[in-house]
């Protein structure tokens, strides 16, 4: 049994793991970087520890210091959270070596589904379809233009280790596509280390919609229905919703494939494995994320189970505690990201909140990292925090979301607010006429 | 002598020109990283950058200069 977790991470998911742990009487211990140290998920913890300087790299991606930490306080277990090194297997085998628990899947999967190649190739095997695309890394620049003119254009080169949107780029033409793999061959050795490229073909007016999976250590695999997140900017989410208005069968048929998937790669713990769907509701696989995601509260407020007790449970050798059968769909759950930027054009803005006043009641649920007189720092990502509303029916649950975002305010520094209280109320989002290039054509 | 100011607090990810480079108005000259984005910094006025002042990983605040070009 897990007795004390080390929360590899800050904001408003390391304040969402230590309330589960709390309900689960696990002990916690936050890490916090020098910017961090007025975070309230700090004061929430049984212990804190300070690990480094504002940077990342210094403080919550510095592994030795992390472990130094683990030993010094008796943590039995770390959680990641998102983002960081939640799916760096070099983390998850160092946790092993240093034998302590890593609420994840193991080193050899997160490193399956972190080559984009690879991972293609494996859920190819599992019965998922696939984009068509380059199956191995592009080597020269005539296999590239060759591939591209079979594939057919508008074809997207994407970074084999890449991810969040980084080390994308869509192309149109020969020279386009010439121009995007100098540029981005570039940025991936940089970013990533790794400066392999590869060719997908394009999926145009595409939805981003998802299926939560859950496995345990015995071969259980379970599905948790789906998430529409096409509702995004720079490649990034925005909104997400649960569950998405595909046909039902479609949805369905999408959740059981995804669990022989799992089953056949031996999964375990929570993922997601992550779709485009075509207009014709032809589906295909777009990447896995072997970790809890930033959008998992609409799928816990739909299905009343908490996924970060789930991974507890797993990690700790306990079989799921629910089975397919026994989980519902119960109403309608959307979750709008409060981002730290310009709402126009989606530039950072750092700075000082002075006023943050978000209205809670029935159906409203906050997973906030600021505060007034929350300082918000240009060193990490600019999500401030997540307002997720449910009710009995989608419209219900958008017309309650648009309320809640006239009654909030957040003043000092710009944010997103303004794009959000405008989608809630058009037309298309309403209708569930959403794809992921929803903001170019809308906004 | 015009100088290119932060349009933001960030770290400098690059410098895409030397001293003594010729730059038009409109092309980017730094690029900043913010909350995990990549801001480009453009020249406002043709010239020659005439010296850099911050370095590659320097952390800047708003206003800062980042360099001069005459």
């Amino acid at each position: 049994m897990i007795q004390k977790v080390l929360i590899a991470n800050r904001g408003e998911i390391a304040a969402r793991i230590i309330r589960t742990c709390m309900k689960m009487n696990i002990e916690t211990v936050a890490i916090y970087s020098e910017a961090d140290r007025e975070a309230a998920y700090v004061s929430m913890a049984t212990e804190s520890y300070e690990v480094g300087p504002a940077r990342a790299q210094e403080s919550y991606l510095h592994m030795d210091r992390i472990f130094e930490v683990a030993k010094e306080s008796g943590a039995d277990a770390i959680h990641p959270g998102y983002g960081f090194l939640s799916e760096n297997p070099h983390f998850a085998k160092r946790c092993e070596q240093e034998d302590i628990i890593f609420i994840g899947p193991s080193n050899a999967l997160i490193t399956l589904m972190g080559d984009k190649i690879a991972a293609r190739q494996a859920m190819k095997q599992a019965g998922i379809p696939i984009i068509p695309g380059t199956e191995t890394a592009i080597e020269t620049i005539d296999e590239a233009t060759q591939e591209a003119e079979r594939i057919g254009y508008p074809v997207m080169v994407k970074a084999s280790a890449g991810g969040g949107g980084v080390g994308m780029e869509v192309v149109h033409t020969e020279e386009e596509l010439l121009k995007a793999i100098e540029t981005n061959e570039q940025r991936a050795k940089s970013l990533f280390g790794d400066g392999s490229l590869f060719l997908e073909k394009q999926i145009e007016h595409a939805r981003h919609i998802e299926i939560q999976i859950a496995a345990d250590a015995f071969g259980n695999v379970i599905h948790l229905f789906d998430r529409e997140c096409s509702i995004q900017r720079r490649n990034q989410k925005v909104i997400e919703e649960a569950p998405s208005s595909l046909p039902e069968n479609v949805r369905l048929e999408m959740g059981e494939k995804s669990i022989r998937a799992c089953k056949e790669m031996h999964y375990e713990n929570i993922g997601t494995i992550e779709f485009l769907v075509d207009e014709e509701n032809n589906y295909y696989f777009l990447e896995m994320n072997t970790r809890i995601q930033v959008e998992h509260p609409v799928t816990e407020e739909i299905t009343g189970l908490d996924l970060v007790q789930m991974q507890i449970e797993i990690a700790q050798g306990n079989p799921l505690a629910v089975q397919q059968d026994a989980i519902s769909i119960n109403g309608h759950a959307i979750e709008v990201r409060l981002y730290a930027e310009d709402p126009e054009t989606f530039f950072p803005s750092p700075g000082t909140i002075s006023t943050c006043d978000v209205p809670t009641g029935e159906g409203v649920r906050l997973e906030m990292s600021v505060e007034n007189n929350t300082v918000v720092t240009p060193f990490y990502d600019p999500m401030i925090g997540k307002i997720i509303v449910s009710n009995r029916t989608r419209e219900k649950t958008i017309q309650q979301l648009a309320r809640t975002l006239n009654e909030t305010t957040i003043e000092g520094i710009k944010t997103n607010i303004p794009m959000l209280q405008k989608i809630v109320t058009q037309e298309a989002f309403m209708k569930g006429n959403i794809t992921t290039d929803y903001v170019n054509k809308h906004m | 002598m015009n100088e290119v100011k932060a349009s933001m607090a960030g770290s400098i990810w690059k410098i895409v020109v030397d001293e003594g480079d010729s730059v038009t108005a409109g092309q980017d000259v730094v690029v900043l990283e913010s909350m995990k984005m990549e801001i480009p910094i453009a020249a406002e006025k043709d010239g020659v950058v005439k010296s850099i002042v911050k370095a590659e990983g320097d952390f800047v605040n708003e206003g800062d200069v980042l360099l001069v070009i005459e």
